[in-house]
């Protein structure tokens, strides 16, 4: 028999990573696109993922990852891409802050207006969801190998419950980032998850794992980097709106 | 009855593709491609990442071609 110790704490640290996941796209998207939209896409998450966890309860396994995978990871991608390149271009024209003379020129960010915003609903919603379940999945199969359902359970909940504790914390921080940085850094962190979830759907083997995700997110730094260096240099984008 | 199918269908369309339909087309092109190269045993890693890197230089100069 397994101390639960030994099985608590890969959980936990396990359960940490798709947690941290879960966090970034959440907070990203809700300090780009507001938080109301945000927060009821990611409880709807929550709360689909809670009747799945409860209906299903062991035999979770049976839930179609990989396809599950796929979908929020192309789906991700396309938004990131699009949101990449706006990123590109505005950081470009404006600098960081996104802010010339005083003069705002986001023309075409994306504006989440008073009513139901779907973009943020649906990428909080596919987010909480989809890392959710890679969550309870870790739970279940680290609690079944170990034969100790209780601490792999326990291990899982602390790790999100602290991540999100510290992810709360870190909120107040990440609305002071300007604009233009902010769009330019969801848009990495959109197309790096949707990069790594799409292609692990279909089946790809990531080299490093998880950690691969860092080393698409810098391979997409650095192009964004470069492109916006190589604009600055060739000014034929968006005109500076007039006061 | 038409009129909502067709403002569903135009909705999902406008929500998921966007504004540059040819982001999507180069997203669904990598995984086919990615998908096509794991059938012949090709753990193609690789590929998505480099349709990111290429689609978006290609907007940028399309974008600044446009002015």
């Amino acid at each position: 028999m397994v101390s639960a110790g030994a099985v608590f704490a890969p959980a936990f640290l396990a359960s940490a990573v798709e947690a941290i996941e879960m966090a970034v796209i959440v907070i990203g998207v809700g300090a780009t696109r507001g938080w109301r939209w945000t927060l009821t896409g990611a409880a709807g998450g929550a709360a689909v993922l809670a009747v799945l966890v409860a209906g299903l309860g062991r035999a979770l396994t049976v839930v179609p990852i990989s396809s599950l995978r796929l979908v929020v990871g192309g789906l991700l991608l396309v938004f990131g891409l699009q949101w990449l390149r706006k990123g590109i271009r505005r950081v470009a024209a404006n600098g960081l802050a996104g802010y010339q003379g005083g003069v705002h020129l986001d023309d075409d960010a994306p504006s989440p207006g008073e009513g139901f915003d779907p973009t943020a609903f649906v990428l909080a919603f596919k987010g909480v969801l989809l890392e959710g379940l890679e969550v309870a999945f870790i739970a279940v199969s680290f609690g079944a190998t170990a034969h100790a359902f209780t601490p792999a359970i326990g291990g899982a909940v602390a790790a999100v419950v602290v991540v999100g504790a510290v992810a709360a914390a870190s909120q107040a921080w990440v609305r002071r980032i300007p604009r233009s940085a902010l769009q330019l850094v969801v848009g990495l962190l959109l197309t790096g998850f949707g990069t790594f979830w799409g292609a692990e759907g279909l089946g790809v083997d990531w080299p490093g794992a998880d950690a691969a995700i860092l080393g698409l997110l810098l391979l997409y730094a650095t192009t964004a980097a470069i492109a916006a260096a190589v604009l600055r240099r060739r000014p034929v984008l968006t005109p500076a709106r007039q006061p | 009855m038409t009129r909502a199918v067709l403002g569903f269908l135009r909705f999902w369309y406008g929500f998921v593709i966007g504004d540059d339909w040819t982001v999507a087309a180069a997203v669904a092109a990598g995984f086919v491609g990615t998908w096509l190269l794991l059938r012949a045993d090709v753990n193609a890693w690789w590929l998505l990442p480099l349709v990111v890197v290429g689609i978006t230089a290609a907007g940028l100069v399309r974008d600044h071609a446009r002015g």
